[in-house]
């Protein structure tokens, strides 16, 4: 078994923590996993791409190759279309947010970018922040988009929730409640 | 056995407190900063009792060479002692490294050097093996999470056992990314013993030629057991091919494995490097073996160019000298599987709607954006001036909507470049530097501008945090800036002391105007706190 995720976003959008969610879900239930995520410069509001490798052995590289992605994940619609080349072209899923952020000259068409989107062969596409808003906690758009994802990975339900209460249990029970609500919604966003 | 999940940094920090670490010291940069960061919180669980072990010291120092120098202070006490630091740190760090090859090093001296090919947050893609080389320092470079701990504890004793400092070399993608690492019992500390009588440390020239020939033959001690090291792995296979891979590149290698067995029915011959100096022997063993020579290696070419030196020449050698492997940036599953021969993987299509990345840019409301508009506003009077900069946030000012500086060098360069470019004719000049970065090298080039009372404005944006690298401290507070101007000179009178905030913006571009109508040296201190500082001090 082998299951490679892409998570990209803009800097600040709380990508390492799907990351993390993920992977410790995944561990918990015996796979050996791989995590590489860029700090530093592009922190600051640019690209975030953290790769993330599921496997029950090992797996070397500690980035994707082309075409081997089994799942995007994706926080920002631009994003999404910027990591295609890492998906599998057959198989490959896209779980992408659709609200724009636009910090940059030269950002595409909004109707041209939506147009591409909803041609990818497998995808689920959806207003993650407002969903996140629906839930009651507008920061948890990334766990919503966990989510989301719990329907495709190869990952129970309850490992990954297990996972987002080992993450927040510091900040009390409240952010807990708060983010496995958000969980729940994404869970069953609709595209 | 214990195993934890670990950043190839944290495994580094976490092994060098289980091989008895006394002391560590560091510079921030990435992506060398989450060693330091990970000790720190190290040493506050051992305070707190939640971590068994003695209590070691982690700093943060004013710059690689403060922090080297540190290091070498903890060897000769005898104690081990971790430094680290970024590639282009090491240029800084480079005359107390390249003389500590010398040194009988007493306590195990392990330097870490984090190098970033493909730049994600530097401005080279240097490759510190060179300068390993260059020094005669035996040099580790693991290949994955575990090995990063390993190595590390190994570093320890061989430092130890051949009295020579050593470096483990590690690149952005293995000091960034987890894996599970199984960990060994921790040992306790050296304790404080002084080098033996004798001049070992006294690197005067009559001492420096006798160590110089020890070191030589050290290097020769090096060499051998590079050949037979555990690092160094040698597996038979294909004799058509023969493949070398460093560090990290072996997952890159093993990734495309399977598929060039499946392809070609058999495996390459295979020599695989984890330790320099290089593995001479099985070097020259791999080259009688194969038709022909590919070398995988994460940075420059430096066994691609070293093994010609050991070899006779004849056989095909391929790598980044030939063209194989790409010269820049960093190695990927795909560029190895390319030049393994194999045919290119292919996901779906980039679309063509897709603009260049996303560049990165000033958090919402950061200070560094009030003073970079108060600073346009104060040259617009001047169509013939310079802006000179530095490496920090502030360096994105270079970018839209500021376009606001014009040079990015290295640590300190814009006070050097003002005062050079003054001194030659072009006036007015502005250096723009953050407080850290002045601290770690501006210091020394404000005080040439002060000595030769050079036409040159300096802009301090004083956040009062080392901000790129994610808010750790500056060496000194923001309190002591002012005193330490005075001090070595500046008018008082001279030194302005502003807040950046846009509500003080028509003062503040008053201010500077004044200041690049003097002729002499002034500095403008433009004072707020960097955000991800508060915030960072908000979770704590």
């Amino acid at each position: 078994m082998k299951y490679d995720i892409v998570l990209c976003g803009v800097g600040g959008q709380g990508g390492i923590s799907v990351s993390v969610v993920i992977a410790r879900a995944a561990m918990a239930e015996g796979l050996k996993v791989k995590q590489s995520e860029v700090h530093g410069m592009s922190q600051r509001g640019g690209e975030v791409l953290a790769h993330l490798r599921l496997a029950d052995k090992e797996p070397a590289s500690p980035t994707i190759p082309l075409g081997g992605a089994d799942l995007i994940i994706s926080f920002e619609p631009l994003e999404t279309l910027r990591y295609l080349p890492w998906l599998n072209a057959k198989t490959g899923l896209v779980i992408s947010a659709t609200k724009p952020l636009i910090n940059m000259t030269g950002y595409p068409d909004l109707a041209k970018l939506q147009a591409e989107l909803e041609a990818l062969p497998n995808k689920l596409l959806f207003d993650a922040d407002a969903v996140a808003r629906e839930a009651g906690n507008v920061k948890a758009a990334n766990i919503v988009l966990v989510g989301a994802a719990s329907r495709s990975l190869p990952l129970k339900e309850e490992s990954l929730k297990t996972a987002i209460r080992e993450l927040f249990g510091r900040k009390g029970e409240a952010v807990v409640a708060a983010n496995l609500k958000a969980f729940d919604y994404g869970r069953t966003a609709n595209s | 056995m214990v195993n934890e999940t670990l950043m190839g940094d944290e495994a580094i920090a976490l092994a060098a407190v289980h091989a008895g670490l006394s002391g560590a010291f560091a510079y921030p940069g990435t992506p060398a900063t989450e060693i330091m960061e990970y000790l720190q919180e190290l040493a506050a669980r051992v305070a707190a009792g939640t971590m068994p072990g003695e209590q070691f010291v982690a700093q943060w120092c004013l710059n690689e060479k403060t922090a080297y120098e540190d290091a070498l202070g903890a060897s000769f006490a005898g104690r081990r002692t971790l430094v680290s630091m970024k590639h282009v740190g090491l240029n800084v760090a480079a005359d107390p490294f390249v003389n500590s090859g010398l040194v009988k090093v007493n306590g195990g001296l392990v330097l870490v050097v984090a190098d970033d090919p493909g730049m994600h947050s530097s401005q080279d893609e240097q490759d510190s093996r060179w300068l390993a080389d260059f020094a005669r320092v035996p040099c580790f470079e693991p290949a994955n999470q575990q090995e990063a701990y390993d190595m590390t504890r190994q570093a320890f004793d061989l430092s130890e056992k051949y009295e020579t400092p050593v470096m483990i070399r590690i690149t952005t993608r293995l000091a960034h990314s987890r894996s599970v690492v199984s960990l060994q019992p921790a040992r306790a500390m050296n304790p404080i013993k002084k080098p033996a009588p004798g001049m070992d440390w006294i690197l005067m020239p009559a001492v420096a030629r006798r160590r110089w020939k020890l070191v030589l033959e050290r290097q020769r001690k090096l060499e051998d057991l590079s050949s037979g090291f555990a690092c160094n792995t040698y597996t038979k296979g294909d004799k058509k091919l023969g493949v070398i891979t460093c560090g990290l590149a072996l997952q890159y290698y093993l990734e495309n494995l399977d598929d060039y067995q499946v392809q070609r029915g058999q495996a390459p011959t295979h020599l695989h490097i984890g330790f320099y100096p290089m593995p001479t022997d099985r070097i020259r063993e791999l080259y009688a073996n194969c038709d022909q020579i590919l070398v995988i290696e994460e940075g420059y070419p430096l066994v691609e160019r070293l093994l010609r030196g050991i070899i006779q020449p004849g056989k095909k050698i391929m790598g980044k000298e030939t063209g194989e492997i790409p010269y820049d940036g960093e190695l990927s599953p795909d560029t190895v599987r390319a030049a393994l021969g194999l045919s290119p993987h292919q996901g779906l299509a980039v679309k063509e709607l897709i603009p260049p990345g996303r560049p990165p840019q000033l958090c919402v409301g950061c200070p560094h954006a009030d003073s970079y508009n108060a600073l346009k506003e104060a040259l617009l009077g001047y169509p013939l001036h310079a802006v000179t900069s530095d490496i920090g946030c502030y360096t994105l000012g270079a970018l839209p909507p500021f376009n606001a500086i014009e040079t990015t060098v290295d640590m300190g360069a814009s006070i050097g470049m003002a005062r050079g470019a003054s001194e030659v004719g072009l006036i007015p000049v502005v250096a723009v530097i953050g407080d850290s970065t002045f601290y770690h090298s501006g210091l020394s080039n404000l005080i040439d501008v002060v000595s030769h009372n050079t036409d040159v404005t300096v802009l301090i944006l004083d956040n009062d945090t080392t901000g790129m690298t994610g808010a750790q401290p500056t060496i000194l507070p923001s309190s002591r800036l002012e005193p330490v101007l005075k001090g070595i000179g500046v008018a008082p009178e001279h030194i302005r002391v502003i807040r950046a905030h846009k509500n003080e913006h028509d003062k503040n571009v008053a201010v500077i105007k004044e200041e690049l109508a003097f002729k002499g040296p002034s500095v403008v201190v433009l004072v707020r706190e960097c955000l991800e500082a508060i915030k960072k001090a908000r979770k704590a």
